[in-house]
């Protein structure tokens, strides 16, 4: 039986991602919760007689020979709670990427207002839109119920009017749903979240109640015409997405009682944890946590707590790769080639990839390939987030906001083989602006921390703190429209020896200054021709900075970055970057 | 580490699933002998709904169509059929648009389903039916040699196999599909040219297998006809060596391409079967394995072609090639040379 997590009690979070099944310990060791230890396996959710528990019962099995107590009985059962023998564990929480994307229709009044906020809340889960119904829609009823009864989507996302306000449109939309799922076989009709006009609630169930294949209500995503609250509509289609992965893969149900409950889409897990972070790092913080899946990309960036969560998994690096050229072209993943490799090669990469999703480049070309794809789709999800962020929040010219720090998961980001690689995709993807910490969640823990803190705040505070996560660099990413080469910023870093290097920074150059591990400096910035490194055009400031084997990072190769059109050229530059880098 | 298999086998024993994309009409029993052309279920697909308005139509209320009404839900209309009529001097009827089926009525509305074709679900492949599943499908057993390709276009046909082969890495030149190869099914190597489409559906033939397809055809094969399966992948890639002398082997005999989409979660593979006559049943492949020395597996590599190996000894965590760490084994290659490789990039024969 599942037991409450209280605090002081130890903890199994698993993470059952598209490729790999995660399970991570956590326990109190001197008075502090701690991450003790990571067993993982692939995902089994593959092959003929397979499901997910057992790949988890795998990473369990995995993770207490490592930890060295005793988690599974001898049926493979997880024990729960702790023995008085000392083996088991006291709770669980788990999370979810594992599976296809949710086939999703987006019903709102019109397309500015509701439509657009059921489009974000669409894109903070696991979704591909597949029907989109409006107010304004031009198109008969009998063309709207053919869509969507051909499309047949899995889950239904419905908002629409502000709270007190008129409701006859949007029982029209309601009527709609509710003839096109009458017509749908039982088994296809959808699950349906409705986040409209609160005096609507009552019609909406009566209605749809007995077509749905389930129902669910959260608060009015736009209770005025100015406000805009996605969270409980995130919270509720949040579990939501958890039941229809259980219609898909009944095993889940397993897990759920496993876990109290406590069970979780990974991005769900991840937003909660960015937002907690951005409060634990001060109020006025922004932070970036990106997870580079085999399902999925996912962005989650909380400004003073203010959460935009966005799933992409168009940008997954596993079996969404073959359609990834309708998103961009094989040039623009071929610039970021440090090897001449043809760009038919990388066509053919992308789809072979797609097929064995779970392969790993064992050669030097396909992880060439490999973290170009990377680059890629980091640069095309930042672009996204820019687009989808609110005016007051974005950047300059396309630009992601400055945040502090950039947390960065998913084997294809903390499994490359150096730390200059890791650096660099991040730098070349994200295209990060400011004064930047760049972080690795080494063994990607923040999903199940954030689940975790559902249930126990204290433990992903205490296991932070402990130094769960790997710090890669401090980056300095300056913007400036001078010309190359042409020097825009002196920087000079007092370390706490006493020694101390001085540096003038032109611009397209990219320079490490050395600060090792353990180290601390100050870091003194003064930027020239109204190069703007965070503080304003021409604003000098100086920072604490802490070391690590890549010390600190001055990016001065530009905002956006722009390679040399010609390939020889750009190559050479690529690995001098590389080189820069320390390879 | 459970070991993904792909099965290459000279004989065996298949129990395969065939499904109606709807709810539809079985037409076999358990324990019929079924051949691959044998219809076993059908469906009417593609259905098109109609909404009539007849509160509108009849100027009424929507509370007043329901008495109003000349039809029930369930009945089969004729275009022009009276579907409503309001009483009176100058009542008005509401009638049928269209020939149809009385599927909802409520809200002063009334829908009709129409159109549709029949959807004929084939058997696929010589064997018996063991199992039925509802109104949706069957399960079919059969004995054979089978093997299991990656890509699939979704169709499914039965024929002759004829070879266009002299060697496992060629390329497949449109020119050698010629008219005495009508109604075969065509062993190829790589494509790269849209011509053997073209050709392969001027025949026509009932399948194409072949080794490797160039990722810009992708949309050629999707709108052939005929069942294509790829054996090995995208980009040049040769057949491997075991699916080679099996196929060779099997020339001019009758194969079974079912082109199915491939999906890792439903272990479902796009394959060609061939039904092989058998005094008593062989075992079937087998469902799950872990990796082991000893096993015959396919080395895979993303830009280079899959090699088959043996595989010698599991490494654990190691230093590949590229600088990733992963878990690994060593595999001697059929040349004799011994690799590196991740477990991740390991499937096993069998």
């Amino acid at each position: 039986m599942p037991t409450s997590l209280i605090e002081g009690n130890s903890l199994l979070a698993v993470d059952i991602g598209a490729i790999t099944t995660r399970a991570a310990y956590f326990d109190v060791v001197e008075g502090q919760y701690r991450f003790i230890g990571m067993g993982q396996c692939p995902t089994t959710n593959f092959g003929a007689g397979r499901n997910v528990v057992l790949g988890l019962q795998l990473a369990v099995d995995n993770l207490q020979n490592l930890i060295g107590k005793s988690l599974l009985d001898d049926k493979g059962q997880l024990i729960i709670p702790t023995q008085p023998d000392g083996s088991g564990v006291d709770g669980m929480v788990s999370t979810l990427s594992v599976g296809k994307p949710i086939r999703t229709l987006l019903m709102g009044l019109l397309p500015e207002i509701s439509l657009k906020s059921v489009e974000k809340l669409a894109h903070t889960t696991y979704t591909r839109i597949v029907a989109e119904i409006g107010q304004n829609d031009t198109r008969s009823l009998d063309e709207q119920i053919n869509d969507l009864v051909q499309h047949h989507p899995e889950l239904a996302l419905v908002a629409g009017g502000v709270d007190g306000g008129a409701v006859s449109s949007i029982k029209t939309l309601v009527d709609t749903l509710g003839l096109a799922a009458y017509l749908l076989p039982e088994d296809k009709r959808p699950a349906i979240l409705y986040a409209g006009n609160k005096e609507l609630a009552g019609s909406v169930r009566a209605s749809l109640g007995q077509l749905a294949s389930e129902i669910t209500f959260a608060a009015n995503v736009r209770p005025t015409l100015e406000l805009e609250d996605l969270g409980p509509a995130q919270r509720a289609l949040a579990d939501l997405t958890i039941h229809l992965r259980q219609r898909q893969m009944p095993e889940i149900e397993e897990l759920r009682i496993l876990s109290g409950g406590l069970i979780f889409p990974s991005a769900y897990g991840q937003g909660r944890m960015v937002r907690f972070l951005a409060r634990y790092y001060g109020e006025n913080n922004s932070v970036l946590s990106v997870d580079a899946g085999a399902g999925a990309l996912t962005l989650a960036a909380s400004f003073a707590g203010d959460l935009h969560l966005n799933v992409f998994p168009q940008f997954g690096l596993g079996e969404s790769l073959s359609g990834l050229l309708k998103h961009t072209s094989l040039e623009e993943i071929v610039r970021w080639l440090p090897l001449e490799i043809s760009a038919e090669s990388v066509r053919n990469y992308l789809y072979q990839k797609a097929l064995y999703p779970q392969a790993i480049p064992a050669s030097l070309e396909d992880l060439a390939i490999e973290q170009a794809i990377v680059r890629q789709n980091l640069f095309l999800a930042a672009q996204f987030l820019g687009q989808r962020l609110p005016g007051r929040l974005r950047g300059r010219d396309g630009l992601l906001p400055s945040f502090e720090p950039i947390l960065a998961s998913g084997a294809a980001l903390t499994g490359a083989p150096s730390l200059g690689q890791k650096l660099l995709m991040l730098l070349d993807g994200l295209q990060p602006t400011g004064i930047t910490t760049l972080v690795l969640d080494q063994n990607n823990l923040l999903a199940m921390l954030g689940a975790a803190a559902e249930v126990n705040s204290l433990l992903p505070v205490q296991v932070m703190d402990a130094g769960a996560l790997t710090y890669l660099a401090t980056v300095v990413a300056p913007i400036s429209s001078a010309s190359y080469g042409t020097p825009i910023l002196r920087v000079k870093l007092l370390r706490q020896d006493g020694s101390e290097m001085s540096e003038e920074v032109c611009q397209g150059e990219l320079q490490i200054l050395p600060l090792e591990n353990g180290q601390s400096a100050r870091l003194e910035l003064r930027p020239l021709h109204r190069a703007d490194v965070g503080l304003g055009a021409g604003r000098a400031g100086a920072l604490d900075v802490i070391g690590s084997s890549l010390g600190v990072v001055i990016d001065a190769r530009g905002r956006p970055l722009h390679l040399p059109e010609n390939s020889a050229e750009r190559i050479k530059l690529l690995k001098k970057w590389y080189k820069t880098v320390g390879g | 580490m459970l070991a993904p298999l792909i099965h290459i086998l000279p004989l065996t024993t298949l129990l395969r699933t065939r499904l109606l994309p709807e709810e539809g009409r079985l037409l076999v029993n358990v324990g019929q002998k079924v051949n691959p052309t044998d219809i076993v279920a059908e469906a009417v697909v593609g259905k098109k709904h109609l909404v009539v308005d007849l509160a509108q139509k009849l100027g009424v209320s929507q509370s007043q169509v329901a008495r109003l009404l000349k039809v029930k839900k369930g009945q089969q209309v004729s275009k022009d059929e009276v579907l409503a009529e309001s009483p009176g001097l100058f009542g008005r009827e509401a009638t049928s648009p269209m020939d149809g089926l009385v599927v909802a009525i409520g809200s002063g509305k009334i829908v009709l389903e129409t159109g549709g074709a029949i959807f004929e679900l084939a058997a696929g492949l010589p064997g018996v039916v063991v199992q039925l599943i509802g109104t949706r499908g069957v399960v079919i057993r059969a004995t054979g040699a089978i093997i299991q390709g990656l890509w699939g276009n979704g169709r499914l046909d039965f024929g002759q196999l004829h070879s266009l082969m002299d060697a496992p890495d060629e390329v497949l030149d449109p020119g050698r599909i010629e008219v005495s190869l009508r109604g075969s099914i065509l062993l190829g190597g790589h494509v790269e040219s849209p011509k053997v489409f073209h050709n392969a559906a001027e025949l026509p033939v009932r399948g194409l297998l072949i080794a490797s397809l160039a990722p810009a055809l992708l949309p050629l094969a999707l709108q052939a006809a005929y069942p294509v399966v790829v054996l090995e992948g995208f980009g040049r890639r040769p057949i491997n060596s075991s699916t080679y002398k099996l196929l060779s082997t099997n020339v001019k005999r009758e194969i079974s391409l079912n082109a199915e989409f491939a999906d890792r979660q439903k272990d479902l593979h796009p394959e060609a079967f061939i039904p092989l006559p058998v005094s008593q049943e062989p075992p079937g492949p087998s469902q799950a394995d872990t990796f082991t020395a000893g096993q015959m597996v396919r080395v895979i590599s993303l830009s280079k072609p899959a090699r088959l190996g043996t595989l010698t000894r599991l490494c654990g965590i190691s230093t590949l090639p590229s600088g990733i760490i992963a878990s690994a084994a060593e595999v001697r290659l059929e040349s004799g040379e011994e690799i590196l490789t991740p477990l991740t990039n390991l499937e096993v024969l069998g």
